[in-house]
């Protein structure tokens, strides 16, 4: 491969829009990053490396082995999407010890000032309003170089962090994937007008998130350089 | 030959500005193009069919479901994915027929709505295939294609 420094960044894309996924590759591809686009949520957090629980979906481990092969400088996600949304994308990786350090980009069709403010305050780098643009892809690079700087100085504590960070992820007050939902869905419909009327929304959801719970494969994912 | 190049490439240009002029596309369809160079020769194409084919999906979907029970869920996230799909290459005329559909849905007017937007994005399609099949005529005749900027 050659030198880490002269490595491109590589940035993990999360929508549940093909097309969306698309313009986003082809955009990330443009400013010169490796990509890997995925289409939820969930299959962000696998290929991450964090593992959710077969028996317990409360319980997000890290395979170690997984992790330290992929190195992601930068998630960005759209924040409208079944099942687990962006924000809780954003959440899930702020939670991890191990995935913490990696800054996040939400991305969304709405311009929704409540909605920004919460993501920025759970810790997103930017706040994209779509269609996104070239131009916004600049303000990436900044905070990509952070994270390769930041891992150039801590790659002795490496080690010892991913021990650390077992017990601190399998947290048993952590709320349940399922349990977040609800909470994110109040706020949705105070906030704003619902997509989808709302007694079908949660029900849509939990359909989703049966259907992810079983195993997903990695058909939807495409690693393009 | 340089003469036929230049005129293609002038009529080209004075399509896809009358395009802009006349409203079907906006300023997002320029910064489609800036992602396409020689290594992606065909992106704006595919994204544009791809486009196209969702346009044509959501509506048998719709037509489908609209004289029984309608599904609002289904009809306003298809419409909300178009919308912001239409946005994102530019097709302006489409994007705010979409933003009409969604308004249609709350006063029950969804057939009408839906027949605009076939319309508007069935107009679209014979406008960029016509651009396209320019793009490849100049291609063909050795040109380059030019770099159209509408501000």
């Amino acid at each position: 491969m050659g030198m880490e420094t002269e490595s491109q960044f590589h940035v993990l894309a999360v929508d549940d829009s093909l097309f969306d996924r698309k313009m986003i590759e082809r955009l990330l591809q443009k400013s010169s990053c490796q990509v890997t686009t995925v289409d939820s949520g969930s299959k962000a957090l696998e290929f991450l490396g964090l593992r959710v629980d077969d028996e317990d979906p409360n319980v997000l481990s890290t395979s170690p082995h997984i992790h330290q092969e992929v190195e992601i400088n930068l998630i960005i996600t759209d924040y409208c999407m079944p099942g687990m949304t962006g924000y809780d994308l954003l959440k899930k990786v702020k939670e991890s010890a191990a995935f913490k350090s990696i800054p996040v980009v939400i991305m969304s069709s709405e311009n929704v000032p409540a909605r920004i403010s919460r993501c920025l305050e759970e810790g997103a780098e930017e706040f994209f309003l779509k269609p996104v643009k070239l131009a916004d892809l600049t303000k990436l690079k900044p905070h990509m170089m952070k994270t390769k700087l930041k891992k150039e100085s801590e790659k002795p504590a490496k080690e010892e962090e991913s021990e650390v960070s077992k017990p601190e992820i399998k947290e048993e007050e952590d709320p349940s994937v399922i349990e977040i939902l609800p909470l994110h869905q109040e706020l949705e419909s105070e906030k704003l007008e619902p997509l989808m009327s709302g007694g079908n929304k949660r029900k849509a959801m939990e359909e989703v998130i049966s259907t992810d719970r079983s195993r997903p494969k990695y058909n939807d994912i495409t690693t393009s350089v | 030959m340089n003469t036929i190049v230049a005129q293609l490439q002038r009529q080209f240009q004075d399509y896809i500005v009358s395009l802009y002029q006349q409203g079907y596309l906006d300023n997002q369809f320029s910064e489609l193009r800036k992602l396409q160079d020689e290594g992606t020769p065909d992106f704006v194409a595919e994204v544009v069919s791809l486009f196209f084919d969702d346009c044509a999906k959501l509506i048998s979907n719709m037509s489908r479901s609209l004289p029984d029970n309608v599904d609002f869920k289904q009809v306003d996230s298809g419409v909300h994915q178009l919308k912001g799909s239409s946005s994102s290459i530019g097709a302006r005329r489409v994007k705010n027929v979409c933003i009409a559909f969604k308004e249609c849905c709350d006063v029950q007017n969804r057939e009408g709505c839906l027949q605009q937007v076939d319309y508007e994005y069935k107009m679209l399609k014979t406008k960029l295939q016509d651009l396209f099949n320019l793009e490849q005529q100049i291609l063909q005749a050795g040109g380059k294609i030019p770099q159209v900027d509408i501000n």
